[in-house]
């Protein structure tokens, strides 16, 4: 019998990793260092809060309780939220901003490459559109992570900063757990687990070619997938909710 | 930053088979990202299915001062038009 919650549950993840993250690149908007860069960082946002409309879609209609996306995005408390901690960190420097991106964009491409071939065929449509957009994603980032690394010094420095905070982050994006397990085992969720060598592989080519140190990775930062967040989701998301809460009606 | 950073003149192919056009110019400290920048910048509307991306300094422009000489001359010239031909009714496209 197909499990409807265990199905929600994976829609929000995916749905909830695209919405943060759009929504923290798009504290860019007009504070990116030239308008180049401003519009890379904008059209990324409206690719991931694309994405993140259609997977809360089907969150909502698996859920059957009447919750559309809009519901979902903005009238959902802190704990109910189901994105990596990644995503929710904040945008520091532009460094910082191109370390999250580059680690966040290549685990979701091989994520949503893998999504594909989903037995759920709304995942798989919207994997297949999706999949494209952060390609492109994951291929501008790393070209920044090797011109700021084999840059200046102090362009180096940022961005072997920026690598280093991200880095305890990454073991949560490759988390398997018992939700996840059994939609994998049906063909519907991406065994994330078997994603990880070619990530690996990957990240170091960019990093060898950037110069940049491999760091250890640290002990993970775990809990965004069951509703432990960091301090700053709550305040990114204050900010986000803001308006339809206090209009619950408000429209265009 | 991007003081630093060369200009590049951006040149958009809108669909197969017809000719680059001139769109405008971007930032960007190399080719590559001269490339992409031109596609956030100036396709993200479906304007484009190909990209050329030129330093601007390495485009020979000819001198407005000289105007007169190198354009003037054709404006009698209308001789150059083909518009003194009588077209047969068959042949179409033209």
């Amino acid at each position: 019998m197909r499990d409807d919650n265990a199905l929600f549950e994976y829609a929000l993840r995916l749905g909830d990793d695209s919405l943060i993250l759009g929504q923290r690149l798009g504290e860019w908007c007009g504070h990116a260092p030239v308008l180049e860069v401003d519009l890379s960082l904008a059209n990324f946002a409206l690719d991931l809060i694309g994405q993140a409309t259609l997977f809360l879609g089907v969150a909502g209609a698996v859920e059957g309780k009447g919750r559309d996306a809009d519901r979902l995005a903005f009238h959902r408390d802190v704990l109910a939220f189901r994105n990596c901690l990644l995503v929710e960190q904040p945008n520091g420097d532009f460094a910082q901003t191109i370390a999250r991106q580059f680690l966040f964009s290549t685990a979701q491409v091989a994520l949503f490459d893998g999504l594909t071939a989903s037995a759920e065929p709304r995942l798989a449509e919207i994997a297949a559109k999706a999949v494209k957009e952060v390609r492109y994603h994951a291929e501008l980032a790393a070209d920044w992570v090797i011109r700021l690394g084999d840059g200046t010094e102090e362009s180096r420095t940022r961005m072997v900063d920026g690598i280093d905070w991200f880095w305890r982050f990454v073991d949560e994006m490759f988390e398997m757990d018992a939700t996840e397990r059994k939609l994998a085992a049906e063909g519907i969720a991406v065994d994330r687990s078997t994603l990880r060598a070619g990530f690996d592989a990957q990240v170091n080519a960019v990093m060898h070619e950037a110069t940049l140190p491999l760091p250890e990775y640290p002990r993970p930062v775990l809990g965004g997938r069951r509703g432990h967040h960091s301090e700053h989701l709550g305040h990114l998301l204050a900010t986000m909710q803001f308006l339809p809460r206090t209009y619950p009606n408000a429209v265009w | 930053m991007s003081g630093d950073w060369p200009l590049w003149e951006v040149f958009i192919r809108s669909k197969g088979g017809l000719s680059h056009k001139h769109v405008g110019s971007v930032h960007a400290p190399d080719s590559e990202l001269a490339l992409r920048h031109a596609r956030d910048v100036y396709t993200r509307r479906l304007e484009g299915v190909s990209i050329w991306a030129v330093r601007s300094t390495d485009i020979v422009a000819s001198d407005p001062a000289q105007a007169g000489p190198l354009f003037e001359p054709a404006e009698t010239k209308i001789y150059r038009h083909p518009t003194f031909y009588e077209i047969p009714d068959v042949v179409k496209h033209i």
